[in-house]
């Protein structure tokens, strides 16, 4: 059995980290899988927050991360409303559909 | 009083410029009666002046001050000023009058009475001013109103064309003044007439050397400042603007190419005659110039068709007459000879105008005649300005003119006698040519084929009435002036305003020298009727087998042309060559289109980058960050 310690934790969350910021970029077809990749990205985070927390025996890390999963669910709630908003004026939420910021 | 005279024509200027909101009748009436009440006026300061000797100089305020540099506007009044003061406003009031007749078809008419009373000022700051700044400030001011009068109907191609060339040429001329203006300041320190005056004897020897050329001063001096005079009095090689400038309205011709702007070139000669009494060199260059002039514009109105180009060529000549008289020394004569040739030209102009408003604005003399029955008032007017021309006995042109061909022979000099034959020779052809174009004119067949004789009508009292003064003026200006301005105690007339070296001396006239002239005169009359109206076929015979000669005439001894080859062509191919070469090829090319093109380009392409993904700005974003917090980790 091995010592699962502080660096496991961190190569997880470096794993999901780039699983997110591929997902936003490989993503070529739902502005949903964009706002979950977002999702995974933050969750990354949290994973690193609490680690150091629990390694530095320091309880505000944990905190922190109970912080950031309210603004993540909040924020994650304006996002599909905006999602659903875009859809009804566009008809479309594909990824190629919106391109209203093109020079 | 002076300054009322001064200052009257500038305030109908401005008023009737912006009188027209109130009404054309307001313009007219306001323009005319302000010139009016100066011309009034300048006849009582002309009437103190011979009788009581009143003149002064009124300095108006100080214009610039800078270190010895001196320069006031002033009202200067000498027997000079005040002679060429009532010719301007006398002139210039009488021409307002015709106008309100000659344009009342013109939609403009407020904007061309205010131009007339614009120049008016222009002229009288000449005339008056005391020193050279505030003259080369009238003298721009004249040829301004030119430009603007002559291309009034700016609608006209040949009058636009015609104004810019009067400018152009005058602009040669006004260079020469200018240097002569520079060259004064920057030997004598000052432009006052009178400091300048008093102070030449001093310079008399001074040489100075002018573009590698080795010369005395005063006669520098005069020669550029002849060269302006030459420009502003068309005088031959610069004349060639005055024809073209026919193309503006009668009235203006009139007024500034007869009886005013075009005696500046005189008076500037006159004015300076303490200047020019000290360069033999200078007199004689002006006395030659003017010989020729006045022989060359002679022969040239002797086949031209257009009446007012005729006319205009005469005045051409007659300046030639003046600046002989100047040149061989008797500034006064020419100054007597302006004062008539005032009357009778701007006589025989405003009568060419009414003819030209008679037969509806057609001015070839060959599409006119024999209607001498149905402008009875034009008619007898016309024949005064001829017979005042031509010098017929008695009349102001014979006191003039036979006076300037009598001081030429008593300067008794070879530049004195060559300029007394051309003067009598001249004179001849004058007679001729101003015979010609009265005869034909006025009789003769009737040639108009689109106008029937019967449409013929005299022209409205308004216009005659000037013509009426003017008459009287070119009949009576001789006999009433001659011993005032040129007789046995002319000198004590002028006084210090005209300076005469050595006088000369006004002996008893030769009998052969006094009668040459008159008869001459007199059998041109007869000549010209014989050869104009009852045999035309000698002349059209004559034409045919000199052909050469009579080309070399209607072409105007080809100056025009000359000039095209000389100047006007190369000139016009350099500014083709830098302007589609050097501008558009080069400057622009590089410099403000490259420029443009090239941003253009640029941000074409740096709109590419703008895709509206939001993944590959996040992309950017991710990739900027990561070299950011590399950059400051390796750090």
């Amino acid at each position: 059995m091995i010592e699962i310690g502080l660096g496991h934790y961190l190569t997880l969350g470096a794993i999901v980290f780039f699983l997110g910021v591929i997902g936003i970029f490989l993503n070529r077809k739902n502005v949903i899988v964009i706002l979950m990749s977002i999702e995974l990205i933050l969750l990354a985070v949290n994973i690193n927050l609490v680690s150091f927390s629990i390694y530095s025996n320091d309880i505000l890390g944990q905190i922190f991360t109970m912080l950031i999963l309210t603004v993540a669910a909040a924020e994650a709630a304006i996002g599909l409303a905006i999602i659903v908003i875009f859809y009804r004026n566009k008809g479309s939420i594909r990824v190629e559909d919106i391109h209203g910021m093109r020079g | 009083m002076a300054y009322a005279i001064l200052f009257l024509p500038l305030f109908g200027s401005i008023f009737g410029y912006f009188g027209r909101s109130i009404g054309v009748k307001f313009s007219e009436i306001i323009t005319s009666f302000f010139i009016s009440i100066a011309a009034i006026l300048s006849l009582v300061v002309f009437y103190k002046g011979i009788s009581l000797g009143i003149y002064s100089n009124y300095i108006i305020f100080e214009w610039i001050n800078s270190g010895r540099f001196i320069a006031n506007w002033s009202i200067n009044i000498d027997p000079l000023s005040s002679v060429m003061i009532v010719v301007v406003t006398f002139v210039s009031a009488l021409v307002h009058i015709y106008s309100i007749g000659y344009m009342s078809h013109d939609p403009h008419k407020p904007r061309f009475m205010s131009y007339l009373s614009l120049f008016t000022f222009s002229m009288l700051a000449l005339v008056v001013s005391d020193n050279f700044l505030q003259l080369f400030f009238g003298w721009e001011g004249v040829g301004l109103c030119s430009y603007l009068l002559i291309g009034f109907w700016y609608k006209k191609e040949t009058a636009n064309n015609a104004a810019i060339k009067a400018f152009v040429v005058n602009r040669v001329g006004d260079f020469g003044l200018a240097i002569g203006i520079f060259l004064i300041f920057f030997h004598f320190g000052t432009i006052n007439f009178n400091e300048i005056f008093q102070a030449a004897p001093q310079y008399l020897d001074k040489k100075i050397s002018l573009l590698g050329m080795e010369g005395n001063l005063i006669t520098f001096i005069c020669l550029f400042l002849f060269i302006g005079a030459m420009g502003k009095s068309a005088q031959f090689l610069l004349h060639t603007w005055l024809p073209d400038a026919m193309e503006g309205p009668t009235p203006v011709s009139a007024l500034i190419h007869a009886a005013t702007m075009v005696t500046a070139g005189v008076f500037l000669v006159v004015k300076c005659s303490p200047l020019f009494e000290y360069s033999q060199v200078a007199l004689n260059v002006v006395a030659i110039t003017g010989m020729i002039t006045a022989l060359f514009a002679a022969s040239v109105a002797l086949v031209q068709n257009d009446i007012k180009k005729i006319i205009a060529y005469s005045t051409c000549s007659q300046l030639g007459y003046m600046f002989f008289a100047a040149g061989v020394g008797a500034y006064h004569v020419a100054m007597f000879h302006l004062f008539t040739h005032a009357f009778f030209k701007a006589l025989l102009f405003l009568g060419a105008g009414s003819v030209i408003h008679a037969f509806d604005d057609e001015q070839d003399i060959r599409k006119m005649g024999n209607v001498w029955k149905k402008l009875p008032y034009t008619y007898v007017l016309m024949l005064v300005g001829t017979l005042a021309l031509t010098g017929f006995p008695f009349l102001s042109g014979f006191y003039s003119k036979d006076a300037i061909i009598e001081f030429a022979f008593f300067r008794n000099s070879n530049v004195g006698n060559y300029a007394m034959v051309v003067g009598i020779f001249t004179a001849f052809l004058t007679a001729i040519y101003s015979w010609r174009l009265f005869f034909k004119t006025f009789h003769g067949s009737y040639n108009n084929e689109n106008l029937p004789i019967e449409k013929i009508h005299d022209s409205p009292f308004v216009m005659l009435l000037p013509l009426f003064l003017l008459a009287i003026g070119a009949i009576f200006s001789g006999f009433v002036f001659k011993e005032i301005f040129i007789g046995h105690n002319s000198v004590d007339f002028w006084g210090k305003s005209i300076f005469f070296l050595k006088e000369i001396k006004h002996e008893h006239v030769p009998f052969w020298l006094l009668i040459t002239t008159p008869i001459l005169v007199i059998i041109a009359i007869p000549i010209s009727y014989y050869y104009f109206i009852n045999n035309t076929k000698i002349l059209v015979e004559f034409k045919k087998t000199n052909l050469p000669l009579f080309n070399f005439l209607i072409n105007k001894w080809y100056i025009d042309e000359l000039y095209d080859v000389i100047f006007v062509n190369p000139l016009k191919k350099i500014g083709l060559f830098l302007w589609k070469k050097g501008d558009q090829n080069t400057i622009d090319r590089f410099g403000p289109d490259g420029v443009s093109k090239m941003i253009k380009f640029i941000s074409s392409k740096a709109v590419k980058f703008q895709t509206g993904y939001i993944y590959d700005y996040a992309f950017v974003m991710l990739i900027g960050l990561s070299a950011l917090i590399t950059f400051l980790i390796l750090n």
